[in-house]
This record gives C-alpha cells, sequence and structure tokens, in this order.
C-alpha cells in the first residue's frame, strides 16, 4: 500500500473534496477553498518522508526513489498553482466551478503519477491519457467564450491525434518484441526498421505533449485561450511530467538506439529553442508570449536529455525544478493582473513598477531566472544543462542554444523594459493583492533565490538519478 | 574566513541595508557607509598583501579561502588573490567610492538606483577576487545585468537603445565566454584525475594544443567584448553615453577591466598556445581600436562621446600590450587597467559635473568655464594631462612601460604595431587639448553660463578621491610595479614555455 502513498493520497483528497462539494450549500461554495489548500499542502508535506519502493501489479507499476523525488515535484508545484488560483476562484463567475478546478487538476496529478511511476506501456499510457483529457475541460473554463473554447477543443483534438500515432508507435513496439514491460522491451529493441518507425512515432506522440516544434503549433491557442492558471498547469506541471518521463523512457527503453534518437534530438532541440525564441519576440499578449517562452525552454531542456547518462536525468529534473518556480512566479504576476484588471498585452504594463512595485519586481526576477542570470536558480540550471550536453561532445549545440539565450535575453528584457523603464498615461492602477497569491509569490521567489545556493539540492537529484541505471 | 569574504559581504550588507532605508537620505548615507568600508578594507588589504610578500611568502595566491560548493562538478567557492587582483580590487573600490558621490544628487527612485549600482560593484569585486572559473562567470554576468537598469531608468539620451545593445552585446560575450570555460573545464584533467573549474590547477596543466586553438578564440573574444575589441566596441559609446554619471565611471572604469583582466587571467594565462597561435590576428584588431578609438574621439563634438572613444582607444592598449606576451607589457597593461581606471572615471564623473550645470554637453555650446567653475576646470586639465601621458600622473608610467615592453619584441610585425599604435598618443594629445581650449578656456559663450555655481562637497569629495589616485601612482609608480611584476610570474613562464622562440 505504501508504495503507491502519492497516488492513494491524492485519491483519497480528491474523494474528500468530493464529498465536502455535495454537501456544501450553493451560496457557500467557496468554502471548499480552504480545506482544498490544506489537504495538498498535507499531501505534499506527507510526500517528502521517506517512502518505500518497489513494484505492484507484476511491474507495472514500479517505485524509485527517483519517482518519489519526481511526484514530489510535481506535488510542490501544484500546490503552488491552488495557492495562486484563489483570487481567482473566488470571482463571482467561478463560484459554481471551483470545486470543479480542484478535482479536474487533482485528475491528471494522479494520472501524471501513474505515468512517472510506469513500469510498462499500458500504464504509461493510461495514466497519459489520464493527465491529458481533464485538462481539457479546464482549457474550456469559460466555455461561453469564444477563446476559451476554441482552446478546449484545441487541446482534445491535438491530443487524440498524438495519442493516437502514440499508440500506433506503442502497437509496433508490441509487435516486434512482444511485450510492453519496460524491462522487457529494453533489450529487445535492436534497431529494426520497424522498431525505428516505431519510435519515431512514439517520439512524435511525447513531442506533442511537450510542444516542441515542429509539434508546438496547438500551444499558443491554447495557453492564450486557457485561464491563466489553467495556462500555469499547463505549461509548467503537464510540461514536466511528460518530459520526466520521456526522459526515462529515452534512457531505459531506447537505451540501445541512443546513438539514433540523439542526433533526432539535436536537430529537434536548435528547431525548437530558435522557433520558440523567434516566435516569442513577435508577441504581445503575455501568455502567448509566455507560451512561446516555454517552447523555448523545453528546447533547452532536450539539451540535458541529449546530455545522456546520470548528468543528463540529473540536470532535465533540476532544470525542471527550477523552471516550476520562475514559470510559476512569471504566471502569478500575469494571472493576478489579469484578474484585477483585465490587462494581459505587454504595452499594458507600461509604468508598472511604479505603481505596483513589489509584483514587477517578482516579476522581473522571475523573468531573469528564467534567462539565466545569476545568482538566480535559472542561471544554475541552465548551466548545468549547457554542461551535459557539453560533456557529450556537442559544443556546436550548445554555442547554438547560448546564441539563443540572448535572444531569449531581449524579449525578457522587453517586458522588464515595459514595466521598469516605460512610463505610460494609464498604468496598471495599484491594487492590493490578496494573501494567498502573495504567499503562492512567496513560495516562487524564494524557491528562485535559494536553490541555486543550496548545492545540496543538485547532489540529491544527481544521487536519486543513478537509482534509474 | 580570509580577508576576501569581506568584499562579498559588505556589499551585501549594504544592499539590505539600502533596502530597508526609508528616506532617500538614508539611502545615500548607507551607501556612502558601506562603500567607505569597502574603500578602508581595499587599502587594508593592500598593505596586508604587501606586509605579506616583505614576509617572504611566495604563495601564487594568498588569502585564499575554499569551500566545496557543488561537490559532483567540482565547483568550489574559491577566493584568493595575487599582486594583480589586489591592484584591481584597489581600483574598483576607488571608482565605487567616488561614483557614490557623483550620484549624490539622484532624486528619481535612489533606493533602487543604489542598489542596482552595488549589486554590480559586487559583481565586479567578486569576479576580480575568485579563482574558480564558474564562481568567476557568475560574477562577471552579475557585473552586467544590473546595467540595463541603470542605462534604460536613470540615463539620458536614446537611453532605451544604448540600454539594451550594451546588454545584449556583452551578454553574447558572456555567451562565448561560457562554451569556453565549458570547453576548458572538459579539458582541465589531460592527465587523469578529476576535472576542475579551479584556475590555479589548470593553469598547472597542459591542455591539448588543438582544444587551446578551439577555445581561445571564443575567450578572447567573449573578453573582448568587454574590454572594447574592434570590432565588438559599439556598445562602448552609446552605453557610455546615455548612462549616467556613476554609472558611466563604474563602466568605463571599472567594467571594461574586467575584459582586460578576463583575456588576461583566462585566455591567454589557461590557454598559451592558443594565444600564440592566434595572437597576430587579435594584435591587428586590437591594433585598429587604438587607432579607430583616439580618431574617434577627435571627430566627436558630445564630450561622452570623446571619453567613450578615448576609452575605446586606451583599453585598446591594454588587450594590444597583454598580445605581447612579455613581461614588460603584461605589467605596463595591468598598469593602464588601474590607471586608466581612475582617470576615466574622473573624466567621467566631471562631465557629469559639468552637464548637471550647463545641460549641454557639445564643446561648440560651451567655454570660458575656468572663470565659472575653477575647481572642476582645474580638474579636468589635470584629468587630461594624466590621459595624454604626462609624467608625473600614471598615464605616463603605463604607456610607457606598454610601448617599451612591445618595442622588445624583435619581429617586425610587432614592431611595426607598436609604432602605429604609439602614434596614438599624439592622436590623444590633439583631443585632449582641443577639448581642454573650446571647454575651459576663451571666452564665455553663452551668457547663461555666468552664474553656474563651482563644485558642492560631494563633487570635491570624488574628484579628490580619483585625483589622489592618479597622482600616487604616478609620483610613486613602484610599490604597485612590483606588486604586479610578483603576480605575473606565473603568466610569463607559461608564456615562455609555450613558444620561446617568439620571445627571444
Amino acid at each position: 500500500m505504501l508504495i503507491m502513498r502519492h497516488e492513494l493520497l491524492l485519491v483519497a483528497i480528491t474523494v474528500i473534496l468530493l464529498i465536502i462539494e455535495i454537501f456544501l450549500p450553493d451560496d457557500r461554495k467557496k468554502d471548499v477553498i480552504l480545506p482544498a489548500l490544506l489537504l495538498m499542502a498535507g499531501v505534499t508535506i506527507a510526500g517528502f518522508f521517506p517512502g518505500t519502493t518497489g513494484e505492484l501489479f507484476g511491474g507495472m507499476y514500479r517505485n524509485t526513489q527517483l519517482t518519489i523525488l519526481l511526484k514530489n515535484i510535481l506535488n510542490v508545484g501544484v500546490l503552488i498553482i491552488f495557492i495562486q488560483s484563489v483570487d481567482w476562484l473566488k470571482k463571482e463567475e467561478n463560484k459554481e466551478k471551483i470545486s470543479e478546478f480542484y478535482l479536474l487538476l487533482l485528475a491528471t496529478l494522479i494520472g501524471m503519477n501513474y505515468m512517472i511511476s510506469a513500469g510498462d506501456f499500458l500504464m504509461f499510457y493510461l495514466g497519459l491519457e489520464l493527465a491529458t483529457i481533464p485538462i481539457a475541460a479546464l482549457a474550456a473554463w469559460e466555455r461561453y467564450k469564444e477563446k476559451s473554447a476554441e482552446a478546449g477543443v484545441k487541446l482534445i483534438f491535438t491530443s487524440a491525434l498524438s495519442s493516437g500515432i502514440l499508440l500506433y508507435g506503442l502497437s509496433m513496439i508490441y509487435g516486434t518484441t512482444g511485450t510492453l514491460y519496460f524491462v522487457d522491451v529494453a533489450p529487445l529493441i535492436t534497431g529494426s526498421p520497424l522498431q525505428i518507425l516505431a519510435f519515431i512515432f512514439f517520439f512524435a506522440g511525447m513531442a506533442f505533449k511537450i510542444s516542441l516544434v515542429p509539434f508546438h503549433l496547438w500551444t499558443a491557442d491554447v495557453y492564450e485561450g486557457a485561464p491563466v492558471n489553467v495556462t500555469s498547469y499547463l505549461s509548467v506541471i503537464s510540461k514536466a511530467a511528460a518530459v520526466f518521463i520521456f526522459t526515462i523512457i529515452l534512457y531505459t527503453v531506447f537505451a540501445k538506439i541512443a546513438a539514433l534518437w540523439s542526433e533526432v534530438l539535436y536537430v529537434i532541440t536548435i528547431l525548437t529553442i530558435t522557433l520558440g525564441n523567434l516566435f516569442a519576440l513577435r508577441q504581445q499578449n503575455l501568455k502567448r508570449f509566455l507560451a512561446f517562452s516555454s517552447i523555448a525552454q523545453a528546447g533547452f531542456i532536450l539539451l540535458g536529455i541529449i546530455g545522456q547518462s546520470q548528468i543528463g536525468m540529473t540536470t532535465v529534473i533540476y532544470f525542471a525544478l527550477v523552471y516550476i518556480f520562475s514559470n510559476l512566479g512569471a504566471f502569478g504576476v500575469v494571472g493576478i493582473v489579469s484578474n484585477r484588471t483585465g490587462k494581459e498585452n505587454i504595452d499594458d504594463y507600461d509604468g508598472f513598477y511604479r505603481t505596483n512595485p513589489n509584483l514587477s519586481l517578482v516579476m522581473m526576477l522571475a523573468l531573469f531566472s528564467l534567462a539565466g542570470i545569476p545568482p538566480l536558480a535559472g542561471f544554475f540550471g541552465k548551466f548545468f544543462l549547457f554542461t551535459a550536453a557539453a560533456k557529450q561532445g556537442y559544443y556546436i549545440l550548445v554555442l547554438i542554444a547560448l546564441v539563443n539565450t540572448i535572444i531569449s535575453l531581449y524579449y525578457y528584457l522587453l517586458v522588464i523594459k515595459a514595466m521598469l523603464l516605460n512610463t505610460s498615461d494609464q498604468p496598471i492602477a495599484w491594487f492590493r493583492s490578496d494573501n494567498y497569491t502573495r504567499l503562492g509569490l512567496l513560495m516562487c521567489v524564494a524557491g528562485m533565490v535559494v536553490i541555486g545556493f543550496v548545492s545540496a539540492i543538485y547532489e540529491m537529484v544527481l544521487n536519486l538519478s543513478f537509482g534509474l541505471f | 574566513m580570509s580577508i576576501l569574504t569581506l568584499f562579498i559581504i559588505i556589499p551585501v550588507l549594504t544592499i539590505i541595508g539600502i533596502l530597508f532605508s526609508k528616506h532617500h537620505m538614508q539611502v545615500k548615507w548607507t551607501a556612502m557607509v558601506g562603500m567607505s568600508l569597502q574603500l578602508i578594507c581595499a587599502i587594508a588589504l593592500i598593505f596586508l598583501y604587501l606586509a605579506e610578500r616583505r614576509a617572504g611568502n611566495i604563495a601564487e595566491v594568498l588569502f585564499v579561502q575554499n569551500n566545496l560548493w557543488y561537490e559532483s562538478l567540482n565547483i568550489h567557492f574559491y577566493l584568493g588573490v595575487d599582486g594583480i587582483s589586489v591592484a584591481m580590487i584597489g581600483l574598483t573600490s576607488l571608482v565605487v567610492f567616488a561614483g557614490i558621490f557623483a550620484s549624490w544628487d539622484i532624486v528619481d527612485l535612489p533606493k533602487e538606483f543604489f542598489t542596482s549600482l552595488i549589486l554590480l560593484a559586487t559583481g565586479v569585486f567578486g569576479f576580480f577576487i575568485s579563482l574558480d572559473l564558474f564562481t568567476m562567470f557568475l560574477f562577471y554576468e552579475l557585473a552586467v545585468i544590473p546595467m540595463y537598469l541603470l542605462i534604460g531608468i536613470w540615463g539620458s539620451g536614446p537611453r532605451h537603445y544604448s540600454a539594451m545593445k550594451l546588454t545584449l552585446m556583452l551578454m553574447g560575450g558572456s555567451a562565448f565566454i561560457l562554451l569556453g570555460l565549458l570547453g576548458i573545464y572538459f579539458n582541465s584533467a589531460p592527465s587523469g584525475g578529476p576535472l576542475t573549474f579551479d584556475l590555479i590547477k589548470i593553469s598547472k596543466e597542459h591542455l591539448p594544443l588543438a582544444t587551446q586553438n578551439f577555445l581561445f578564440p571564443f575567450l578572447f573574444v567573449g573578453f573582448g567584448v568587454l574590454g572594447a575589441l574592434f570590432p565588438f566596441h559599439t556598445w562602448s559609446p552609446d552605453g557610455h553615453a546615455s548612462a549616467p554619471t556613476a554609472v558611466s565611471m563604474l563602466h568605463a572604469g571599472v567594467l571594461m577591466k574586467l575584459g582586460g583582466y578576463g583575456c588576461y587571467r583566462v585566455a591567454v594565462f589557461l590557454l598559451p598556445e592558443g594565444a600564440h597561435h592566434w595572437g597576430w590576428v587579435f594584435l591587428i584588431l586590437t591594433t585598429i581600436s587604438v587607432i579607430y578609438g583616439a580618431f574617434g574621439a577627435v571627430w566627436q563634438k558630445d564630450l561622452k562621446y570623446i571619453n567613450a572613444y578615448s576609452s575605446v582607444s586606451h583599453c585598446g592598449l591594454v588587450l594590444f600590450a597583454i598580445l605581447m606576451f612579455n613581461q614588460t607589457a603584461i605589467n605596463g597593461a595591468i598598469m593602464q587597467m588601474i590607471s586608466h581606471g581612475i582617470m576615466t572615471a574622473l573624466f567621467f564623473a566631471l562631465i557629469g559635473m559639468i552637464y548637471g550645470r550647463t545641460h549641454t554637453r557639445y564643446i561648440n555650446e560651451m567655454g570660458g568655464l575656468m572663470k565659472v567653475m575653477p575647481f572642476l576646470a582645474v580638474a579636468y586639465v589635470i584629468a587630461g594631462l594624466a590621459s595624454l601621458g604626462l609624467p608625473g600622473f600614471s598615464g605616463f608610467v603605463a604607456e610607457m612601460t606598454i610601448f617599451v615592453g612591445s618595442f622588445q619584441h624583435p619581429d617586425t610585425f610587432h614592431r611595426v604595431a607598436t609604432v602605429i599604435a604609439c602614434s596614438s598618443i599624439v592622436v590623444t594629445a590633439v583631443y585632449v587639448l582641443r577639448v581642454v581650449g573650446m571647454l575651459l578656456l576663451g571666452k564665455i559663450r553663452n551668457p547663461e553660463f555666468e552664474t553656474l555655481s563651482d563644485a558642492k562637497w560631494y563633487d570635491k569629495m570624488s574628484v579628490v578621491a580619483l585625483i589622489s589616485g592618479i597622482t600616487i601612482i604616478g609620483v610613486a609608480p613602484l610599490w604597485l610595479s612590483d606588486m604586479i611584476t610578483g603576480g605575473l610570474g606565473p603568466i610569463v613562464q607559461k608564456l615562455l614555455a609555450a613558444a620561446p622562440a617568439i620571445i627571444h
């Protein structure tokens, strides 16, 4: 039982929240917020206690120290999102749907946990679907708004398509190896043409989920149409989870054809970083802006994957951890501003620092961290990714990525320029953000400032990543 | 804990103090007290260092503090200084100290201004005392980024454009540097053993020749961007012209020295054979920097542009001398960094003060300022004379050493380059004397200038501190020269070992 601790706890609180929802009268639906936060905080803390590792269902489900760590990272991220979304959920038009938000989100989180712990492709696929479909409902949150509805439909269609491709790939793997268990498949991967085709289908399916170029086309529209908190969940948590399992499968199942997928990744990395950056340059809407910047960031993560072995896994996890705090910081500010004023464009932020110094300070730190400026955590994350790629001798790739960090710095600076340098006749007026938002942003800032200096975090991730091989 | 840690702790504490200050005078006094302490520490460090050396301590670096940071990557928080870093720290604390006084009249967002300024200083101090390539790079980037805010918010003219251009070009340079550092790291143990970022340890190793030749251009260009290497210098005139006074001072005075110091300490020191391989290419570029900067300065009418171009020329001379690969020339390069640092800070401080009064920086709109602001005018003349290398000031000692050292090179190519670079002294005299003549002497052209006031107490503090700096070095250069020579030993040995045939 304790082996599945994370999933069971999440299921438990989902059920508890459902029961609370049933017994709450219509005019007191908001009361679900506090218990939801407390329960999630409890689950997050409980996750950090040392747990048992092992396998269940004949190896379909396996729990290692590494997967526990990954689940904890996701829990922390979701907790921050829960805290940040309180202000938005309390709005009048959302009062009917508050618990829906929690239930759907938790359902996807459970799916991600199963996906990460998967020991065979079937479990992996089940988790993946559970992690994707409820999000489409969330993306279409404001279903009477055209953009939001479009976001939901686009998300469900693209994920259905990508799941189809993925499944096809998996069926071919089954066809060539006769098994779906990771441990059994791995030695049977020989790089025969059919297996390569299977791999490409698998790769394409995952690339859709992580929104790598050229499978990224759904990202910007979905991110723009969905509510900010859902967007931040999509771009941070669900992306991180997909990257984790993608890396694990590449390293364990497809280890024998590493030379092949390194080449594919090489090209995809360059495409993703460069195109993500170039599109981000032209965006005016901050949500779209962050969407494209997160595509580029995913490209940086690929640098770590291409680094292979223990150091690759470590840098990927470490960067994802840093990225969660940085991106949630940026989305937190965008979210609260969008709630209070409805403004989402970069131009609207002109003179923001003069009216709301604290919020723009958080935004500035988050963007600097995303750009990889020391002493913020993003610097360490990027540095280690580059180290991982350089270790394999991919100096040209590192150089291209480095040039791209300069491009990304340019567009991050554009937002900072708007906030600090520009002046405006009608700046966003001063408003008092609620305590939940402040707490959420404070957690992000603490993460961004502290993670880099505490080398123990990196060493811990490194030691746990060793368990994979 | 060694004394060097103080150079990180004091600025950080000052920043915290500033953040908790209420009133803008409180902010300024906190900054002033913090940076005065820093200056006192720097002077103490110089005396301690000289005392250690006199006591016969011959270790390569002194006051070492070495803490393990990232164990698996072998990253250390490793501090230590030799004579050269001590000199650079002295320069930095003097310029920062003067910079605080020069920005005493900042009214817009003073808290943010002084925080960014001191954050920049932290980066610079950290860079000079780091002996681990990782922390060195960390501090380098830390020093560059506050520049964007400092120029963008408090600057003048096309400040948004200049700030963006400066930041992107310098960060582009740092991208090259990072690639170079990673390359060095993964080749840092050719004879086996753990990979390391430790500068001293790597300098004892012999990196593979192909690696050196591959990495040297990245590192030299990367640092060279900050050292205003032609054709990557274009951020410098725009950046300096748009920056507020204290930032121009710090930038031209100290930050550009990061480039020279990095070229010397990382590129040439760790990759001596790469340096010999590529030396001629960069020597041509630096010679162009020297001449182009000097002529650029003659052509300009805006005081800040004149000085920015003159900085390109003088900093070009630093890189030029480093590429001569002999002891005298490199000694001169370090002297030039110190001398130019103080001198150009003085120039920019004075220009800022004059601009604050006349509200113009065009020399053809001014004249006769000697009569209305004698203190500033005399100080300007002193700075000018130091800049054109008058004996008795630091500039003379530095340029003399550089050209004597460079001309020791027996082959024609290096000698021709030296002669060309030498001619920049004449051009320097032209633009310095022309500015002094048009700005300070003659009739007052604008009647509004009759009523202008002379320097305030805080202006005087700033100017006097800097002038004493250049005079001390000019009158008694030997202690500094000895201190630097002491630090040059290891690098000169490495260069000799790399290409004995060329140097002798």
